[in-house]
């Protein structure tokens, strides 16, 4: 009985290991090599090579400017929206199951799929948007080619798809808001309004820490969205690269270019982005936490 | 207990007060701003699902004219013959079904066993090995490609199903799930009682853990069911046309596999139905599950 827990823990760690932590770790050993997927027998030591020329290499600062504007303008709107819709969430609704479900619905559609679709609604002759947008006056617009539209149409794809689960996130999180709190308010002669900024954001404020860590990881890793919206130059992110990522980025050298090496350099570059990243959150958390 | 909470429910003259007491929040009423707000989301979250099928029901010219098609034609069954034998959509669902079937199995039967032995068991290093599971959501997939990919190719392994099964057959966030739930569910005294009665660590599990964590084990299980069915950087790198899941199906269409629009939606459409069948069915249990995992994680 004694060595059971280890026996109950082993299934989940050696196959964690053999198959997440052993692969990150050989990443690493790979990214100081001269890994070509055309001759994976003659591997060469590289030292930082691959780092090198990452980092004098435009596309690599393109990929990591894209990743952090598609980054912004998909993350930003999708929490806000998420946040308004979970206050109406909150509201005793009928069908309140319902809307929850219809609101998910996104999330059950594939990045692929979703991808597809989008990419023909926003096709230039003929799509949906451009057909809408000419009701208001405005030209038809190529979004596939175009520099900001093809980074607008591909973080609309991620909203889609994510505004509701986020929004059931908040939504749990406000449900778990004591009421005596919005009733003490209210006696305070607080509206709907002033409630919802001075008891419900505050409260909030964990998860939406949550939140923001969670999307800033997605949208570090953001790869299947740019890449079919791209069509045939997919893996480049667009013909003038207007939307390839790092996930892109690193894909198109992987198994575009044929340089594994440089692609896992690329990886592991990833992963430190999102250590700083975690590393500044903290910090904030804890000033927030000190703060009050 | 504040006054104001004493005197409210009296004030009120309705003749069923909400259920839940705690964290009920202010339940108030929702006017008819909010249903027309709601509505206008609830579209945008429907009408992209709806304009597939009406563009899968068209034909490829018609989708390259202006204006688009807003209600269906005739193509529906046509293009989703066409998406099931020329894009490899029915191998694809099959594969899917049983990657993803596989993953759920393995998921849900090592988070719990690994959640309970976090949530009930005394060992060294457990609260070390439970904040490094949870330190491992951290780490992108693309992390892993790189040698997964050379070792399956040194296997011989390419564009077989195990590829894409064995890496995503564990999940950190199940077991944290599992372990969130446990906690509370399963009470230490119903173990320790079936241990005086002399069952095995077996008995104990099959007998005692898994009946207490059927509920959470059902809902893991859908949303793993969700993750694994829509997986898409490794399927996509590791399997190709002549034996691909859904996602590398649709991601060879999105590159030019089959030039056909309308098939294209068609096969969309087809590759989605599982999971919105499944968002029908147990839509509320999945939306549960996603709310209990927030609070908890």
């Amino acid at each position: 009985m004694k060595a059971s827990p280890y026996a109950f823990i082993a299934p989940f760690f050696i196959i964690f290991g053999a198959f997440g932590l052993v692969p990150l770790l050989y990443t690493a050993w790979y990214s100081l090599h001269n890994v070509q997927l055309s001759g994976l027998d003659h591997q060469t030591w590289a030292g930082l090579d691959n780092y090198k020329h990452l980092l004098s290499s435009e596309f690599f600062w393109n990929a990591l400017e894209n990743t952090f504007s598609i980054g912004v303008i998909s993350t930003v709107p999708q929490l806000l929206m998420a946040i308004g819709i979970a206050h109406l969430l909150n509201y005793r609704l009928r069908g309140s199951t319902l809307w929850r479900v219809v609101m998910l619905t996104p999330y059950a559609t594939s990045v692929a799929a979703a991808t597809l679709v989008f990419t023909l609604l926003y096709s230039w002759d003929g799509g949906m948007i451009n057909w809408l947008l000419h009701f208001v006056g405005v030209d038809p617009i190529n979004w596939r080619e175009s520099d900001w539209g093809g980074q607008f149409a591909v973080s609309t794809i991620v909203i889609w798809r994510w505004t509701g689960y986020n929004a059931l996130i908040y939504l749990a999180a406000m449900q778990a808001i004591p009421s005596d709190l919005y009733e003490s308010a209210a006696i305070d002669g607080a509206g709907r309004w002033q409630q919802f900024r001075h008891v419900t954001i505050p409260m909030l404020r964990p998860t939406i820490l949550f939140t923001v860590v969670v999307s800033t990881i997605g949208a570090t890793q953001l790869f299947g969205e740019p890449l079919l919206f791209g069509g045939v130059s997919g893996s480049k992110g667009g013909s003038a690269h207007q939307y390839q990522t790092l996930g892109l980025y690193m894909y198109d050298q992987g198994w575009g270019i044929g340089n594994l090496g440089k692609a896992s350099a690329i990886a592991w570059t990833m992963f430190l982005i999102l250590l700083i990243v975690a590393a500044v959150n903290l910090l904030i958390t804890r000033r927030l936490r000190k703060s009050q | 207990m504040t006054t104001s909470e004493l005197t409210l429910p009296q004030g009120r003259k309705e003749p069923r007060r909400s259920r839940r007491v705690m964290g009920a929040g202010k339940q108030m009423h929702a006017g008819p701003v909010t249903y027309v707000v709601l509505t206008v989301f609830a579209l945008i979250s429907l009408a992209p699902l709806v304009w597939t099928a009406i563009a899968a029901s068209r034909n490829n010219e018609r989708l390259a004219q202006s204006p688009p098609p807003l209600w269906f034609g005739a193509n529906l069954f046509k293009n989703l013959q066409a998406a099931w034998d020329q894009a490899g959509l029915g191998t694809a669902m099959v594969n899917s079904t049983i990657v993803a079937g596989t993953i759920t199995i393995g998921t849900v039967v090592f988070s719990t066993l690994a959640g309970f032995a976090f949530a009930k068991l005394r060992f060294r290093f457990s609260s070390t090995l439970l904040l490094l599971t949870i330190g491992t959501m951290m780490i992108p997939p693309q992390l892993a490609v790189v040698p997964l990919y050379l070792w399956m190719a040194d296997l011989g392994w390419s564009n077989q199903l195990q590829t894409v099964i064995l890496p995503t057959l564990v999940s950190a966030f199940g077991t944290f799930f599992m372990r969130q739930y446990l906690v509370q569910a399963l009470p230490t005294e119903l173990i320790e009682a079936a241990r005086v009665d002399g069952a095995s660590s077996l008995r104990v599990v099959w007998h005692v853990v898994f009946p207490a964590a059927r509920p959470a084990m059902a809902v893991l299980g859908l949303l793993t069911f969700v993750f694994a069915w829509n997986d898409f950087l490794w399927p996509i790198i590791a399997l190709n046309q002549q034996n691909p899941t859904v996602q590398v199906a649709l991601n060879a269409l999105g590159t030019g596999y089959v030039p056909d629009q309308a098939v294209i939606m068609a096969g969309a459409l087809l590759g989605t139905l599982p999971l919105l069948i499944a968002f029908i069915l147990f839509g509320k249990q999945i939306v549960g599950g996603i709310m209990q995992g927030a609070i908890k994680g």
